[in-house]
């Protein structure tokens, strides 16, 4: 987007939102007609979903990460947005987990066949993170980018308010610095929080975001709540130690599908598809038909689906990709290669969570080192994909 | 608000079927009818296009949807589409069921078309396997329909068996059109007296090719569109001159459900019909 002169004077000015006018600021969005999407905790995660008062956050929680394991931990602060990622995206929202697509009535022995309406929803997204921002620009492209492009995305991308949050701190498993995709948010939020103990730097980012934020009539923030927010932040780049080396990965990984590590890899996957799910850039999908009061209403319904699944790539001769070899094979080449020429980025922004919520720990930038590697090579090969 | 940036060029639903009535159910060979399908919106019907190599999902309600070929003449508009379906699981076997007047879904057109522009003043070789006759038989109507435009056509048909040939009674009327056929089945009986073999064979022993000159278009099996391929490059056509459409999954159709991914392609709207040079070194890669 580029921003208009008037955008750009309302980003020139950071606002200082004082701790105790959160609720406020939650009060605000919803007389704007916003249903509020935000963390909460739900079955020992911090999750997204819905949030209205300051008690629904994860006030004072913080996530302890690591290939295979995701921890709960007290913060010695009440932060309420303390933690990194959880195992949501925002991409449930967008782009939801099920969805009815169209409808077919029986009309005497024949049928009637028509959409189904998309509703209106206005969501403000709040707490969303650099990493994030880059998944959903480039869920974007899948979805927005496309001959046919999605009815039910694009209605509620539109009317859909952004407010991000700048990380303070990493978890052990995010890598969005070799990503190029965080840890600071750059561009396509409406708003952006920098999370201090006492109160948030408020970054506007578009004419929304500053229309809404005017009904606060938040003052300008003063030179010693900026440097505070820009050491806070730093933090976050600071702890941030994995590493992938993206374009050297882009590049020759195409080069090694006859690596020897695919097998070995194979070994430990279980074809679980957590990895999938997880991934706020993930994007397959399923059609399926649900029926209706006994054969009157047949409704196709969408619903993800996963490249780990054995009927994935199912054709009349049984799945083209029938071993876990080439089911994590796919994966990988599409995410960190595939990706690049079908959508013009990465569809790997970073974020850690596929290295988290593998229940066998299998962690990208690793594997990725080893089947890039020359060692464990047959023979030299040519460039397949 | 976030702006994304977005590419609205067509007012189409991409999940939502429309409806067509079955005027005609010819039963080919074992296992395999054609259905003529007649959109029952007229308005729609009338501005239904597509060309040779397109496809359209079909759709049975409570059973499925199925990527189904067109097979019939591209200037019917939705008034008259063919599609020839062979039965082999839960989708085409409920699409086995239906009868003149029934309803199913169709959404379409989708994906690449055979290379008519490319094929015009050329020799054309049209290599099949099987059902791969179906997806080509658009192709064969538009040569003849402009047959003066283009050079030698030849058909190169194989099927498992003799009773197994698809469209029999229609290859002569093809041969009274100007094109040349030879068929081949793996398998003979007391009755058949032609090729066995595989379809390359036939294209390895054909007289006075000009292979700078020809274009091949093939549909089959994969192993046979491969194998036919490396004959035609044997023969000296160049890679540039080869087209063989390719089937995977697919469950959207638009590119947006993943299934019939191929390396860094979209069978579904990248192909199905692909050159040779373009997809060379991915029918190489096993389980890709
Ligand atoms: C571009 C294209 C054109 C095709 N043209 C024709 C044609 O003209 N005539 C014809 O008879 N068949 C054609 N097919 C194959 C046809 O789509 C499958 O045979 C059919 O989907 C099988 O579905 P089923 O439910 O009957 O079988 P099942 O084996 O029960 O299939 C279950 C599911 O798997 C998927 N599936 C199974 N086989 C295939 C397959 N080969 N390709 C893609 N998806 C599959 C379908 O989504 C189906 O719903 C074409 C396929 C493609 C991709
Ligand atoms: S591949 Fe893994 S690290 Fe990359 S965006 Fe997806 S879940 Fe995050
Ligand atoms: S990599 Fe891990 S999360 Fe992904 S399918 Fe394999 S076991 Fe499951």
């Amino acid at each position: 987007m580029t921003a208009t002169p008037e955008q750009l004077t309302i980003a020139a000015k950071s606002l200082w939102l004082d701790k105790k006018e959160f609720q406020s600021f939650l009060n605000v969005l919803r007389e704007g007609g916003y249903q509020i999407i935000g963390p909460r905790i739900e079955q020992g995660a911090i999750v997204y979903g819905p949030v209205d008062r300051v008690e629904d956050f994860p006030l004072g929680w913080t996530d302890e990460q690591a290939p295979g394991l995701y921890r709960l931990k007290k913060r010695d602060d009440d932060a309420l947005f303390g933690y990194a990622v959880g195992p949501h995206s925002w991409k449930r929202f967008l782009f939801p987990p099920q969805l009815d697509m169209m409808r077919s009535k029986k009309v005497g022995a024949g049928w009637d066949m028509e959409p189904v309406p998309v509703e209106t929803v206005k969501y403000a997204f709040l707490g969303v993170r650099a990493c994030e921002l880059s998944a959903i620009e480039v869920q974007d492209r899948v979805f927005l980018n496309s001959t046919f492009p999605d009815e039910y995305y694009q209605q509620r991308r539109r009317d859909s308010l952004i407010i991000a949050v700048n990380c303070t701190m990493a978890a052990a498993t995010c890598f969005c610095t070799s990503m190029d995709s965080g840890p600071r948010c750059r561009t396509g939020y409406d708003l952006a929080l920098t999370e201090l103990i006492d109160g948030y730097v408020v970054e506007v980012g578009s004419v929304q975001g500053a229309t809404l934020i005017e009904r606060l009539a938040l003052p300008t923030v003063a030179a010693v709540q900026e440097e505070r927010a820009e050491v806070a932040r730093r933090q976050a780049v600071e702890q941030i130690q994995r590493v992938l080396d993206r374009e050297h990965v882009q590049s020759t990984l195409k080069q090694r599908l006859n690596h020897v590590h695919w097998d070995d890899v194979a070994a430990r996957c279980l074809s679980c598809a957590n990895c999938t799910m997880v991934c706020p850039t993930c994007f397959c999908s399923s059609v399926e038909d649900v029926t209706m009061l006994v054969d009157q209403e047949v409704v196709r319904q969408r619903r993800w689906d996963s490249c780990f699944n054995f009927d994935f790539s199912h054709v009349s001769g049984g799945p083209v990709r029938d071993q876990t070899r080439s089911r994590y094979r796919q994966w990988l080449t599409h995410k960190l290669t595939t990706w690049v020429d079908q959508f013009g980025t990465s569809g790997c922004v970073g974020c850690g969570r596929c290295i988290t919520w593998c229940p066998v720990g299998i962690d990208l930038t690793k594997e990725s080192v080893i089947l890039c590697s020359e060692a464990g090579l047959d023979k030299p090969q040519d460039s397949p994909l | 608000m976030n702006s994304p940036s977005s590419s609205t060029n067509r007012a189409c639903h991409p999940w939502v079927a429309q409806v067509a009535v079955v005027t005609e159910v010819r039963q080919e060979i074992e296992s395999v009818a054609t259905y003529r399908l007649r959109l029952r919106d007229a308005e729609i019907a009338r501005q239904y296009r597509f060309q040779p190599g397109q496809f359209n999902m079909l759709y049975v309600p409570g059973c499925g949807e199925s990527a189904i070929s067109h097979s019939g003449p591209s200037e019917n508009d939705g008034h008259d589409l063919w599609h020839t379906v062979r039965f082999v699981g839960r989708v085409t076997d409920s699409i086995a069921k239906l009868n003149v007047g029934d309803h199913l879904g169709v959404r379409g057109p989708f994906g690449t078309a055979w290379p008519l522009e490319a094929c015009k003043q050329r020799d054309v070789v049209v290599m099949s396997g099987g059902l791969g006759l179906a997806p080509l038989r658009p192709m064969l109507y538009a040569l003849m329909a402009k047959r003066s435009e283009f050079g030698r056509v030849v058909l190169l048909h194989g099927a498992r068996t003799p009773e197994t040939i698809l469209y029999p009674e229609e290859l002569s009327q093809w041969q009274a059109q100007g094109i040349e056929v030879e068929l081949t089945v793996d398998r003979a009986d007391g009755e058949w007296a032609g090729n066995v073999g595989v379809v390359p064979l036939l294209l390895d022993r054909l007289p006075d090719l000009r292979p700078a000159q020809t274009e091949v278009v093939t549909c089959g099996p994969e192993i046979m569109m491969h194998f036919s391929a490396i004959s035609a490059l044997k023969r000296g056509i160049p890679e540039t001159s080869i087209w063989l459409s390719m089937e995977r999954n697919m469950q959207c159709a638009a590119g947006l459900c993943g299934h019939c991914q191929w390396g860094p392609l979209f069978v579904c709207k990248d192909g199905p019909v692909f050159r040779y040079d373009r997809i060379r070194t991915l029918l190489k890669v096993r389980d890709l």
